[in-house]
């Protein structure tokens, strides 16, 4: 009787067990997803609610006084922003030791910064680099919000050498709403995919414009789109992999990870994203029955087949840009402007314009070291001047295939210096900024004496211009797609594949030899010819001979 | 009339297995090499490697077999005769004289016949294997110094060039074999039942 009831009891208990499992599981997770959600009453993200800071009360005056007020608790955020090359817009690259950042890389949209710094300090993160004198040592003069807003209300003024606007203001037809500096520090928090995006999304002068890899649809993108930052998916911003240190971030397109080899990032380690290998490893793919996905990338960068196209986010990328025609102004004298599909195709303040959006990048080798040419390096007019191109060969233990968004222009050069020229686009003075007057030549001697105030060069204008053909090279890495709906092995392994053109690479299914080719199938068309012949002949032959033998056999009863 | 059995099971496994191997490495590499499209890239690479797989695996077998019981000898060209099957091919077989050839179970291939697989079985298969090997497995030799020497392009260039060779051998194989017995499936009969009809006892003049 004893021993039924403890059986009873075990069974009971079970039961019970089975029974309430799942329910304990389901609940086990909804604590689990609900602190996901955040709905418990505290501040999970915080220790600090900065709505509670007296220091943030304000109200302020100009974003130099939040920072002051920020830096009353931050004390070393400013020193150690102004290492960073958000601030300093300067950068030697370690290997080709060129001199570069936005003070002394050109390129091939806007040209340079010298001169234009009130236009082009809009996405400096810091407030009134209005000219050569800036000091770069003071530190109220950082911009935490530009980063640090969580609000959406913070901007800077596209033409205020860094601040935002501190009354609504009208630029080109959109206003500008001042934002409450107060409300906006009071609700500071992380980086976020707008904060970055507010100056990376748009670089170049507008959404989409520059890097063919990131634009606006990164702030809310599909899975489709990018696997890593899916707002319904892993929903990574842009700081999970660019980690910063002391408001340092990892990542450079001056200075590209191609091929990391260190062991996969793991919390304790040295901080090393952003390279795909620093989580995903090496050896990423399922082996299968030949591994060859993994052996690919020894040679394959992983963006070249994880990013299968440019501008994919449903937002069109500039993929040339020629100055040489700017300058067509209306009878009112204000700048023509053509559009196409809602694209400027001509713009009388800068040129003609084109635009691509789902289109393939270009694949080179690449080592990670780009390479520009500066100020005073010399051109060949008569050649398309590579802005800057990516270094590397097939064969040298480091470099990678790995894709390109390519731009095309015309870039004004010093005709007889053979030098690239940056002109002064803006200012307030109209008499010199190319954007007042439209007369190169006064806009290219005062940009030039401009980026030889600042120590960019020693040269002056010639005062004589001419327009050249440029190209650039932008490295592409965002916008991954999911593994499915990356490149497949016909989309190289084809005839005229993505790797057509590219040196120094055997792709089976694309590249042959064309004498063998042509020797191999006449061999095989010349031994079916010969045993047709030979097959024919011996139909015709054995007919006539089987006619002789009926002859004669008629003959012979005859 | 008699039947005599010339292929043994082994080998009649062996050709039949063998030839149902080669056509489908060789649709699925010409498919590879870009020749056409039908499977996709990916499904006949991973077909290709698994078929060259069995291949290797069925030759393993083959060539222990062919040492254990002596019968690599049939391969081994024997320098005359040649000449009067080319004869053969070339003028009697028009007028309609006999073959001058006849099977039997320890000379089962006349001397063209040993010269042709001879040097698929020397030449083109073992050209095919090491450069399907090497390219199988160039994410083992691609960062070594044999990549100095040896590039991607000249180890596909043997593959392709093999190839090629292959099916020349193919097309000549097939239209001997199923076109010049009497009747003319004599010998396909012959591979798969592995008899041989003489018409009259052995006779060893053509040994």
């Amino acid at each position: 009787m004893v021993k039924s009831l403890r059986h009873l009891f075990v069974v009971s208990l079970l039961t019970a067990l089975l029974v309430a499992a799942p329910a304990g599981f389901a609940a086990t997770s909804g604590t689990l997803a609900g602190a996901g959600d955040d709905d418990r009453s505290v501040n999970i993200d915080s220790t600090a609610d900065h709505s509670q800071f007296e220091a943030l009360q304000g109200p302020f005056e100009s974003g130099m006084e939040v920072t002051e007020a920020c830096l009353s608790c931050h004390t070393e955020a400013a020193q150690q922003v102004h290492e960073s090359i958000h601030w300093t817009w300067e950068y030697t690259q370690p290997e080709t030791e060129q001199k570069l950042g936005k003070r002394h890389a050109l390129n091939n949209f806007c040209l340079g910064i010298a001169g234009s710094y009130e236009r082009c300090a809009s996405c400096h993160v810091g407030y009134g680099w209005e000219d050569k004198e800036f000091d770069f040592s003071a530190e109220e003069r950082v911009d935490c919000l530009v980063c640090h807003d969580t609000t959406g209300d913070y901007i800077k003024f596209p033409t205020a050498a860094g601040h935002p606007p501190y009354e609504d203001t009208e630029f080109r037809g959109t206003l500008f709403k001042a934002p409450d500096l107060a409300h906006v520090s009071q609700n500071v928090g992380k980086t976020s995919r707008e904060t970055c995006g507010s100056c990376h999304f748009e670089g170049g002068g507008g959404d989409a414009v520059k890097h063919g890899d990131l634009d606006s649809s990164l702030i809310d993108p599909s899975r489709s789109l990018d696997v890593h930052m899916a707002s319904d998916g892993l929903d990574f911003s842009c700081a999970t992999c660019h980690e910063f240190a002391g408001h340092i971030q990892k990542g450079s397109r001056y200075h590209v990870t191609v091929a990391d080899e260190r062991e996969v990032s793991v919390p304790g380690r040295e901080s090393q994203r952003p390279s795909c290998e620093s989580c995903h490893g090496a050896e990423p793919h399922e082996p299968g029955l030949h591994d060859k996905l993994n052996q690919h990338s020894e040679i394959i960068a992983c963006q070249t087949c994880h990013v299968p196209e440019m501008a994919r986010g449903g937002k069109a990328t500039k993929t040339l840009w020629d100055w040489s025609t700017a300058g067509r102004l209306d009878d009112d004298g204000n700048p023509i402007v053509e559009k196409e599909n809602g694209l400027v195709t001509y713009d009388g303040m800068k040129g003609h314009f084109e635009w691509k959006e789902d289109y393939p990048p270009e694949y080179r080798w690449f080592d990670g070291n780009m390479r520009y040419t500066l100020i005073d390096d010399t051109i060949d007019p008569s050649q398309t001047v590579p802005v800057n191109q990516p270094e590397g060969e097939p064969g040298d233990g480091r470099s990678r295939i790995w894709p390109f968004k390519t731009v095309d222009g015309k870039s004004p050069y010093d005709a007889q210096r053979k030098t690239l020229l940056v002109p002064k686009l803006f200012g307030q003075d109209d008499d010199h900024a190319f954007w007042g007057n439209y007369d190169w030549d006064r806009a290219l001697a005062a940009g030039m004496e401009e980026a030889r105030a600042a120590g960019q060069t020693e040269g002056r204008y010639s005062g004589e211009h001419g327009f050249v053909a440029t190209r650039m090279y932008w490295p592409v890495a965002h916008m991954v797609a999911p593994a499915e709906e990356s490149l497949a092995c016909a989309d190289c392994h084809s005839s005229d594949g993505r790797m057509a053109g590219v040196e120094g690479v055997y792709v089976p299914g694309d590249d042959g030899h064309p004498w063998t080719e042509r020797i191999g199938w006449f061999a095989v068309a010349a031994t079916l010819l010969g045993v047709v012949g030979h097959a024919g002949a011996r139909i015709v032959v054995a007919a006539i001979r089987r006619r002789r033998q009926t002859a004669e056999e008629e003959g012979e009863k005859a | 009339m008699s039947r005599e059995l010339i292929f043994t099971r082994f080998e009649r496994f062996w050709h039949w297995s063998q030839a149902l191997l080669v056509f489908s490495l060789l649709t699925t590499g010409l498919e590879l090499h870009g020749a056409y499209t039908l499977l996709g890239f990916g499904a006949a690479f991973s077909a290709h490697i698994v078929l060259a797989w069995v291949l290797i695996g069925l030759w393993a077998f083959a060539i222990f077999w062919h040492l254990t019981t002596g019968e690599w000898r049939q391969y081994v060209p024997t320098g005359s005769g040649v000449l009067r099957m080319v004869a053969y091919y070339g003028y009697g077989i028009f007028s309609g004289e006999a073959k001058p050839y006849t099977k039997t179970p320890s000379a089962k291939h006349n001397p063209l016949q040993r010269v042709a697989y001879f040097s698929f079985k020397a030449a083109i298969a073992p050209a095919l294997w090491i450069s399907g090997l090497l390219l199988l497995f160039y994410g083992s030799w691609s960062g070594t110094a044999l990549n100095e020497w040896l590039s991607l392009g000249s180890v596909a260039w043997v593959h392709v060039a093999a190839a090629f060779g292959l099916m020349v051998f193919i097309i000549g194989h097939l239209y001997m074999a199923l076109t010049t017995g009497k009747p003319w499936y004599e010998f396909v009969k012959s591979m798969i039942t592995g008899y041989h009809d003489v018409e009259q006892p052995r006779s060893t003049t053509h040994r």
